[in-house]
């Protein structure tokens, strides 16, 4: 038995580990590509634990969470390519404001009606705000994207606006972390194991649900705020489903079950993505055997499986 | 607005609501018998319309024919998938989140598949002989094949109704869907009953994705779009009532029609917000049967 203190102590420096390298690879790294490829394993993590929030957490499957990320994106790259390069960071936290109001509106409709239609009509919202964005062409360029966004000042350069991604996304998981090991997050998790019987003990399912909701939302709008400044363009293709299965692959690879696993996931996923050169054009059948295979042997993901590998060796060594 | 343009919408309504229906009613059968939602049923449905373009246009086998066998293959399709797959994962713990990933994956698959075999430019299927062109009621011009898949919608509801409420499979079906443990007692290969459903529904959304490939082009990634599309429809009606999504349907289709006729851009917003409509005063949609809650 590990006791509570070296529990947490060997959780601290296990952060602090990984956020070290992180730290160093613009340092290391001998290319910009690398950089810009861990602002990717980032962005896309954090994009992944707060989808994760929803799923593994609370038991929401949301197939929509593509329509925030599209959102926090957008809302950067008009106001950037209509009232310049200024409106950079303003914008930034307009699109949460935005992604927090719409997350509580269609919230209020998707969460009502529950199980398997939840995800069906996030999915369906999803496409709507897909459909929007592809179709006004006069407002969001339609299939052409948004160019040229900038990032102002010192965030211009490659590496400072690594530093900034890695400061606000290690921040936000902080802060994940902390609400999924606070009471609200219990709540949650017995929202998922027995909605009945939470409401029998007096809380109020459908308000908790709905918080969860409006929060991974708002986080998932961030990831794809900072994401606009990555690459300096952004395209429809980031509101359409397939982005939403992404981040699911993502969490189940890693494990919905673990807070860290969606992060283990995306990392991994980002970098099979660039060792296979992107996108192949068979990429979705790939995906497809995968989820396949992960869903029909390994349903507790890399990190779960990690996890009880380590429980059973532990077993074996006290019989010993 | 004359009566003959109303008319001519309203027919092509029909004929997309009936379309959809056949989609829906499948999707409606496998989640009212096995509970299981079913995420690929559109892919199943551009999957018919593929068959229908390789018989027709390809082999040039003849259009009925060619309506059945796409329907048959589809079906055998969807059944191998839920006889190989989806069958180790019942009464898995979090089983829904399981069921939409696991058929979120045959999307995927099926998506890409059809690309390898089909390539990704648009096909396109001829009208059967004698359908091709237009009937003409006073100064009225109405496509006969419209006419065509509606009547052929008809008579599958129809046939579908009759075999679940008078025929002992049935039957079987339907009391599978309420209890599956009684009925197993009894002596009923309740497996066996699931993947017949299964092979069932998707062979009547393979036979619609046949039945409309001469109307619409037939392309990848048109599951999606259907899928969308009949989940509304079914979240109208009432999850996993019959009559209900096909008003959902009829619904639909002639809201689309119409829309499309007056603000083309536009027209696919019209449904959503029909939808938000109906499920800001009724969530549970507009026939759902009263559900008893167990506590």
């Amino acid at each position: 038995m590990t006791n509570l203190g070296t529990r947490n102590l060997k959780a601290a420096s296990l952060w602090a580990f990984i956020v070290l390298i992180f730290v160093l690879v613009p340092v290391l790294s001998t290319s910009s590509y690398q950089v810009n490829l861990a602002c990717h394993v980032l962005i896309w993590s954090l994009f992944a634990v707060s989808f994760n929030m929803l799923w593994g957490i609370t038991g929401m499957l949301s197939l929509g969470q593509a329509l925030y990320y599209g959102l926090g994106a957008y809302s950067v790259g008009l106001m950037v390519d209509h009232l310049g390069r200024q409106w950079y960071l303003p914008a930034m936290g307009l699109g949460l404001l935005a992604a927090a109001a719409l997350a509580l509106l269609l919230g209020l409709l998707v969460i009502r009606v529950g199980g398997v239609y939840f995800t069906m009509l996030t999915l369906a919202f999803a496409q709507l705000g897909w459909q929007i964005t592809f179709k006004w062409y006069d407002f969001t360029g339609g299939d052409d994207g948004i160019q040229g966004i900038i990032p102002p000042g010192i965030l211009e350069s490659g590496t400072v606006y690594y530093y900034f991604v890695l400061a606000v996304v290690m921040l936000s998981i902080w802060i994940l972390k902390r609400m999924a090991f606070s009471p609200f997050g219990l709540v949650l998790r017995c929202v998922q194991q027995n909605p009945d019987r939470v409401r029998f003990l007096g809380r109020r399912v459908r308000r908790n649900q709905l918080r969860v909701y409006v929060i991974s939302s708002l986080f998932s709008a961030l990831a794809g705020s900072l994401m606009a400044g990555v690459d300096g363009s952004i395209h429809t293709d980031m509101l359409f489903w397939t982005t939403s299965g992404e981040v699911i692959l993502m969490s189940v690879l890693g494990g919905i079950n673990q807070f860290f696993g969606p992060f283990v996931g995306a990392t991994v996923i980002i970098l099979i993505e660039d060792l296979v050169g992107a996108h192949t054009e068979y990429w979705s059948l790939i995906i497809g055997i995968i989820i396949m295979v992960i869903v029909l042997v390994f349903p507790k993901g890399v990190v779960g499986e990690a996890m009880r590998a380590k429980s059973l060796l532990a077993k074996t060594g006290e019989g010993r | 607005m004359d009566v003959s343009f109303l008319l001519t919408q309203f027919i092509s309504g029909l004929t997309m609501a009936t379309l959809l229906f056949l989609v829906a009613s499948g999707l409606t059968l496998i989640f009212g018998v096995g509970n299981v939602f079913n995420f690929a049923h559109g892919s199943f449905y551009m999957l018919g319309a593929y068959f229908g373009y390789q018989f027709v246009s390809v082999w040039s086998t003849n259009f009925w024919i060619a309506l059945l066998l796409s329907g048959v293959c589809v079906g055998l399709f969807g059944m191998l998938a839920e006889f190989a797959f989806l069958r180790r994962i019942y009464g898995r713990a979090n089983e829904g989140g399981f069921q939409i990933l696991l058929t979120y994956a045959f999307i995927l698959i099926i998506d890409d598949l059809v690309k390898l075999t089909w390539g990704a430019e648009y096909k396109s299927l001829p009208r059967p002989t004698g359908f091709g062109g237009a009937i003409q009621l006073g100064d009225l011009f109405i496509p006969a094949y419209n006419l065509l898949i509606i009547a052929i919608g008809v008579i599958v509801v129809v046939a579908a109704w009759w075999i679940l409420s008078h025929t002992r499979p049935g039957q079987v079906a339907r009391a599978a869907a309420v209890d599956r443990e009684i009925v197993s007692v009894l002596g009923v290969n309740v497996p066996m009953t699931m993947t017949l459903v299964f092979g069932i529904a998707t062979a009547l959304g393979g036979m619609a994705g046949a039945l409309a490939a001469p109307l619409r082009t037939v392309t990848p990634g048109a599951g999606i779009e259907v899928i969308i599309d009949s989940l509304i429809v079914v979240v109208l009606g009432g999850m996993g009532n019959f009559w209900g999504a096909w008003f959902g349907a009829l619904l639909i289709g002639e809201v689309n029609a119409f829309a499309v006729a007056v603000v083309p851009q536009w027209a696919t917003l019209f449904s959503f917000l029909v939808m938000v409509v109906v499920l800001i005063f009724k969530p549970e949609g507009l026939f759902a049967a009263r559900k008893v809650r167990k506590v």
